[in-house]
């Protein structure tokens, strides 16, 4: 039996209907058409679906829609301001921190709560909180030097 | 993957829980970063779900000589924990910030791995090393179990279907104490191949392993005459052997750290 769920995404509070066993990325994606949270893996391990819940980088993939319950959620659809890249997707593009794209979304959410700890991480802290992030292009160092570049801008 | 079909009912507080879970094949979920996996893979096909997830039940604090730690607290808020600072207590800090990853930190709680009792997990053996007690609640009332009483076997715990923990108590180390953790992980899993902790007290030393037994368990003599399993991972010889590796790394930095202590 559905039941309503009212999550806010992105700032704007959207209700839908979900069986209790319905995963937060499949809400997202097939319930309200945001896609940018991808399936990589289905086991937990790839971070892809990775978004912010109450600011903290979670994986979609591994909660409850349900448990999402009036909590705020950010996907990849919501960082950009008034037409305005987040400076992470900015740093991507500038240092070349992705090729196929895939795994981006999930980086840079990632990225993010990282950065929101405060400080300017060094390369070791930015490799250690993207251990649940896999990207099978790049070889991380474009990804690293973005976040870095951003991490070190007052 | 999809889980199997099942209801999901939010708990508003311990006692609605505890009834929740009258139902046979009903599970408790906290950060869910251990039951929603399994789910996933349909190894749980729990009927309800019982979201725990909002009943407080978090933050380190210590009163009265004990450490009390909330089921719900985070791997990430451990990490974070003022309360655990001391050197006495690092190894709570050191071992939770090795599980899993940034996310899991941040979803997963102590409480739901200790009950999920994954042989491998990590913070097992670093409760027990520091002689942890489990408190339980049910519809019968309250009880208290050591850590070691919990851990009955693989994925299985002592504790019954209509029990939930909590509490996490640590008896508080004398001054002059020093704990560590250590390990070798499984590069995919992350999992311990062998784990350690180690407390070492003016009183004497403690030391236990995970991810070489059927459950993590407290070192009481030679490792050698210990059961330990082996797999396609890595054989009994060598996980006894890596635990002896570990089990010394973790004493030595638990020695080195009862200087910094008090």
């Amino acid at each position: 039996m559905p039941e309503a769920v009212t999550l806010v995404v992105n700032g704007e509070e959207r209700s839908l209907e979900i069986e209790g066993r319905t995963l937060l990325v499949h809400a997202l994606r097939e319930g309200l058409q945001l896609t940018g949270a991808h399936i990589g893996c289905d086991t937990s391990q790839c971070g892809a679906c990775t978004v912010l819940l109450d600011g903290s980088a979670v994986k979609s993939c591994t909660m409850l829609a349900h448990q999402a319950e009036g909590r705020d959620v950010t996907t990849i659809e919501g960082l950009a301001q008034d037409g305005e890249l987040h400076p992470l997707q900015r740093a991507f593009v500038e240092h070349h921190g992705l090729q196929c794209g895939f795994c981006t979304p999930g980086v840079i959410l990632t990225a993010a709560d990282l950065l929101s700890r405060g400080g300017s991480p060094s390369d070791e802290e930015i490799r250690r909180a993207l251990r649940g992030n896999l990207c099978r292009c790049t070889g991380y160092q474009g990804i690293v030097e973005a976040i870095r570049a951003v991490g070190a801008t007052p | 993957m999809i889980p199997a079909e099942t209801r999901y009912a939010r708990a508003s507080d311990l006692d609605q829980a505890l009834e929740l879970l009258a139902e046979p094949d009903s599970k408790a979920i906290a950060g869910g970063q251990s039951l929603i996996p399994v789910m996933k893979l349909r190894i749980a096909r729990p009927s309800l779900v019982v979201d725990i997830s909002r009943l407080g039940l978090r933050g380190v604090e210590e009163r009265d000589g004990e450490v009390h730690i909330g089921p719900l607290t985070t791997w990430n808020e451990l990490v974070g924990a003022e309360a655990l600072r001391r050197p006495a207590l690092a190894a709570l800090a050191e071992c939770a910030r090795g599980i899993g990853d940034l996310q899991v930190r941040n979803l997963g709680t102590i409480g739901g791995s200790i009950v999920h009792a994954d042989q491998a997990s990590d913070m097992p053996a670093v409760l027990l090393a520091l002689g942890a007690r489990l408190g339980l609640r049910s519809p019968n009332g309250e009880r208290e179990l050591t850590v070691a009483d919990a851990l009955v076997g693989p994925f299985t715990t002592a504790l019954g279907q209509q029990e939930l923990v909590t509490d996490i108590v640590i008896p508080t180390p004398a001054p002059g104490s020093g704990s560590a953790y250590a390990s070798v992980e499984h590069p995919a899993s992350g999992f311990a191949l062998a784990g350690a902790a180690a407390l070492v007290t003016p009183d004497g030393e403690a030391v236990a392993v995970t991810g070489v037994g059927a459950t993590p368990f407290l070192l009481a003599g030679d490792l050698a005459d210990a059961e330990i399993f082996g797999d396609g991972f890595a054989s009994a010889e060598y996980r006894r052997e890596l635990a002896r590796v570990v089990a010394d790394r973790a004493l030595q930095a638990a020695r080195e750290r009862t200087k910094e202590d008090r």
